[in-house]
């Protein structure tokens, strides 16, 4: 554990009704540090970081964010963060403006609302009722909510989920640019390019458990190498016969293609066209890919991300 | 303190303009009070403008009982629709949730006050204005501790409907056994002996007597605490029921705790069975309206 880290999550647990939520999860952001909690829908990511926005209380363990008990800390504690919730919600007939102001009026420190509205993209929406936003325009001004305050923490849950492509990388542009002002920001997510991207460090969670921690960089070395060999091929083949090729450390089968994870990729290759060459099969498209977060989440778990 | 202050203030200001965006509120809260204005007059028009004070005070009273209602039920749609988490990581309190929740109902209701005012002096030629100051304070507690009633339903209530349907079997008993409908002295005696438990009764009869008898604040005194601790008592017990999350559930308890609410009235009602003139004096406003006048009548 770091000291004097600006979050600090010890050995959370959480579990609602039959299900354990939580199941002992730690670790530590630094100050200005981008972290990412990566895994899929209902490892306990939402619950973790809503322990951390004082939304709830864990069942044991302990968090503090800028040295500070999200539960006893009061009005201090939500000076200091800012949020966007997985799903935010504004009545209907509140206008993008008036969020803004009213939001802004529960802090002594506070961001102008024609600032925020600028650098959102909001500006003209100002007098749009939340109802008429796209998805995409809500979940900034979601974004600009967490602002409003200057927090010094900023946790955002799933801030793409739903969102298409374009509207996604402008969510990145934004998160980059809170990187520059050295905010400590904890986003969750289960695409795997927003943590690889976004990222200084990863948790990689499942089951309530945090499973693998580190940089992205990082986490892909200590995947033990593995370089995943994507085959596709004219005919079928059985499963067996290509686990067994020099170097292979596992087959998987994903709808026409056939996944060889190596240790020893150019061995593994040359034996694999042999072995097609005997079995009088052609190959139609071969890559190698440099594992991804992906493929450490499906080493680690066994399952894809998006199951 | 003053944060605290601040913050409701901003919520209010907030609260009411999405009142005013909504057509049901305003419905509710403006055109239905002055539908029932218009219908009494028509009912009561042979009678002259000397009946204009009796049916006025109904009409207060009924516009004051809507504060039931009121935004109570804004926040249990906030607490469905996950609105009011985003309020719980900000510093906003419960308090000054509830709290807003009293002042922009009664800064709405205001206004509709003023207009049946004027419309029963310029339209229907009301002479006096009754007891003013009377009629003021019966307004701004009767909305206040109605209001809160209202939140007390919504702190126990887990959703919308559940909250739609209490609301509405409290709202009938209100409406018809408290004399803001049927005149108290015209309800079966049984009915009567209910009636003055409710404080929805206190406030037609404290309205009637101001408007009529010009009865001063002191004479209305017990009246007026009731009222004063029923509202009390909603608004601590509703705030220490509030709930942010849409899944957390009421506890068995709770209900409990909002029966307190009643207390006051429990008591205000035991004293009126045994030696109370609430009945005497809906009698003696009734009459005011000088010829008899029966249940047919109002039927048809």
């Amino acid at each position: 554990m770091l000291i004097g880290a600006t979050i600090e999550v010890n050995n959370l647990t959480k579990r609602y009704g039959d299900v354990e939520a939580l199941r002992g999860v730690s670790f530590a952001v630094n100050e200005g540090e981008v972290f990412g909690l990566l895994g899929p829908n209902g490892a306990g990511k939402t619950s973790t970081v809503e322990i951390l926005e004082g939304l709830r209380t864990p069942d044991s363990g302990s968090v503090s964010v800028c040295g500070l008990d999200p539960q006893t800390s009061g009005a201090e504690f939500k000076y200091a963060i800012g949020a966007a919730l997985q799903a935010t919600a504004l009545p209907d007939k509140m206008r993008v403006h008036e969020a803004l102001d009213l939001f802004g009026s529960f802090y002594p420190k506070r961001r102008g609302t024609q600032e925020l509205l600028g650098r959102f993209g909001l500006e003209e929406k100002r007098n749009a009722f939340y109802s008429q936003l796209s998805g995409g325009q809500k979940q900034r001004l979601a974004l600009a909510m967490a602002l409003v305050n200057d927090p010094r923490v900023v946790f955002l849950d799933e801030p793409t989920a739903g969102l298409d492509p374009q509207v996604r990388r402008e969510i990145y542009d934004i998160v980059e640019e809170l990187k520059k002002e050295k905010k400590t920001i904890l986003i969750t997510t289960h695409y795997i390019e927003e943590a690889e991207k976004l990222c200084d460090r990863v948790a990689i969670v499942d089951h309530g458990k945090v499973i693998a921690l580190g940089t992205p960089r990082e986490l892909k070395q200590r995947s033990g190498a593995v370089t995943r060999i994507t085959v596709r091929m004219a005919k079928p083949e059985t499963n067996g016969a290509l686990s067994s090729l020099e170097g292979v450390t596992e087959c998987r089968v994903e709808a026409d293609d056939y996944l060889l994870y190596s240790t020893r990729v150019p061995r593994t290759i040359v034996a694999l066209v042999k072995h097609l060459e005997e079995k009088n099969n052609e190959l139609v498209s071969l890559e190698i890919s440099a594992p991804s977060l992906e493929d450490i989440f499906l080493e680690l778990t066994g399952r894809r991300l998006r199951d | 303190m003053s944060r605290v202050w601040s913050h409701t203030w901003a919520l209010t200001m907030s609260r009411m303009r999405l009142a005013m965006r909504n057509r049901a509120f305003l419905f509710f809260s403006l055109i239905m009070p002055l539908a029932f204005l218009f219908g009494y007059a028509e009912l009561f028009r042979r009678f002259g403008p000397e009946a204009v004070p009796y049916l006025l005070a109904m009409v207060l009273a009924l516009t004051v009982m809507g504060s039931f209602w009121g935004l109570s039920v804004q926040l249990v749609t906030f607490r469905e629709q996950g609105i009011l988490r985003r309020f719980r990581v900000t510093p906003v309190g419960a308090s000054a949730m509830l709290g807003s929740s009293l002042i922009s109902n009664y800064l709405l209701t205001l206004p509709t006050i003023a207009i049946e005012f004027y419309i029963s002096r310029s339209v229907f030629h009301m002479a006096g204005l009754g007891n003013v100051l009377s009629v003021f304070i019966l307004v701004t507690i009767g909305t206040v501790t109605f209001a809160s009633l209202g939140l007390i339903v919504a702190s126990v209530t887990n959703t919308m409907q559940e909250t739609q349907i209490i609301n509405q079997i409290i709202w009938f008993v209100f409406l018809f056994i408290s004399g803001a409908t049927i005149p108290f002295p015209m309800l079966p005696a049984m009915v009567q002996k209910v009636a003055v438990f409710l404080p929805a009764t206190y406030l037609v009869s404290g309205l009637q007597r101001a408007m009529i008898d010009h009865t001063t604040l002191t004479s209305l005194g017990s009246y007026l605490a009731s009222l004063v601790g029923c509202a009390l008592i909603a608004f601590i017990v509703s705030a220490q029921l509030f709930r942010w999350e849409p899944e957390s559930k009421a506890p068995r308890r709770a209900k409990l705790w909002a029966a307190a609410a009643v207390v006051p009235f429990l008591l205000l009602g035991a004293w009126e069975t045994v030696n109370g003139d609430l009945r005497s004096h809906a009698m003696k406003n009734l009459q005011a309206i000088r010829e008899p006048y029966s249940l047919e009548r109002i039927e048809h």
